[in-house]
């Protein structure tokens, strides 16, 4: 008896942080990083026109069917490119981009200390 | 020599910065839809017209070619493409799908008597759903697949007449 209360314990609780954790994403949270491709620098979460309010249809009906945030902006880039969403994702085009900045701290970094030991001397 | 060094560093970063700012603001910052092409449109689900019968991929791909028109009675430059869209009715290796767009279907009908109909295959997107997954962003849009499902071209706008050209060119080949 005191087996079995467990499993059912053990198998409620996964169920319910399953569960939890598909209906914990925020549609807003995609709508503010999708661009409105119509619009003149507006989210599709600021934009109220035809293309924005399909859009949040669809990311709506997907999170119903369970599909991750990834598989969601991935549905969208496949079908309008990059362009769509604000925060692009690492790629071979973008990756100075991304890089550029840990660049730059390094450089600095070594010129700083470059710097600091020709003082001593 | 440090000095030297440093100097050339910054010389280095600025003419960096230079040109990530000559490439950024050179670049298109409108949506294209260059990246669309070559790729496979999966997961067609199209909802027939009369009796809402689901259309998918395996109907479509019957044919060698097919062109895939979004428009609807509300939209003016549809009116405009329309004839272009009746030449094509005449080509034989291309099969015409048109998919009415947000619209309400009394009205589409009324459309298509007055100005007739090209189509082979009519679909209903009531909201507008179908056409996320051809990238469609707003009407009239039409696209051109092959066979294998994979686009050759999207065409923003009305059909002009050197559109015509091209497809019929396509088709021929």
């Amino acid at each position: 008896m005191k087996k079995t209360s467990i499993y059912i314990f053990i198998f409620l609780f996964y169920f319910n942080n399953s569960f939890a954790e598909k209906v914990s994403i925020d549609p807003n949270n995609i709508f503010k990083n999708l661009r409105c491709l119509i619009c003149q620098g507006q989210s599709v979460a600021d934009s109220n026109s035809e293309f924005a309010q399909t859009i949040k249809i669809v990311v709506n009906d997907k999170i119903q069917d369970g599909s991750s945030e990834k598989e969601i902006y991935d549905f969208l880039i496949d079908k309008y490119g990059e362009w769509i969403v604000y925060k692009p994702s690492l790629n071979k085009e973008n990756l100075i981009l991304w890089m550029l900045p840990y660049v730059i701290f390094i450089v600095g970094g070594i010129m700083i200390i470059m710097m600091l030991k020709n003082r001593r001397y | 020599m440090q000095k030297k060094i440093i100097k050339f560093t910054i010389f280095i970063l600025i003419i960096f910065l230079m040109g990530v700012f000559f490439i950024g603001l050179s670049k298109d910052t409108f949506y294209s839809t260059k990246d669309l092409v070559g790729k496979k449109i999966t997961g067609i689900e199209l909802i027939t017209f009369n009796d809402e019968k689901i259309f998918t991929e395996i109907d479509i791909k019957k044919n060698k070619f097919i062109l895939i028109n979004f428009w609807a009675s509300w939209c003016g430059p549809c009116k405009i493409e329309h004839p272009i869209l009746l030449k094509l009715q005449e080509e034989k290796n291309l099969r015409l799908l048109g998919v009415n767009f947000k619209d309400k279907k009394e009205n589409a009908l009324l459309f298509l008597k007055n100005l007739g109909n090209p189509y082979n295959n009519l679909f209903y997107d009531k909201i507008g759903k179908s056409a996320v997954n051809f990238g469609i962003y707003g009407i009239p849009e039409s696209v051109l697949l092959n066979k294998d499902l994979i686009v050759i071209k999207k065409f923003i706008g009305p059909l002009s007449n050197s559109d015509f050209e091209y497809i019929k060119g396509v088709i021929k080949r």
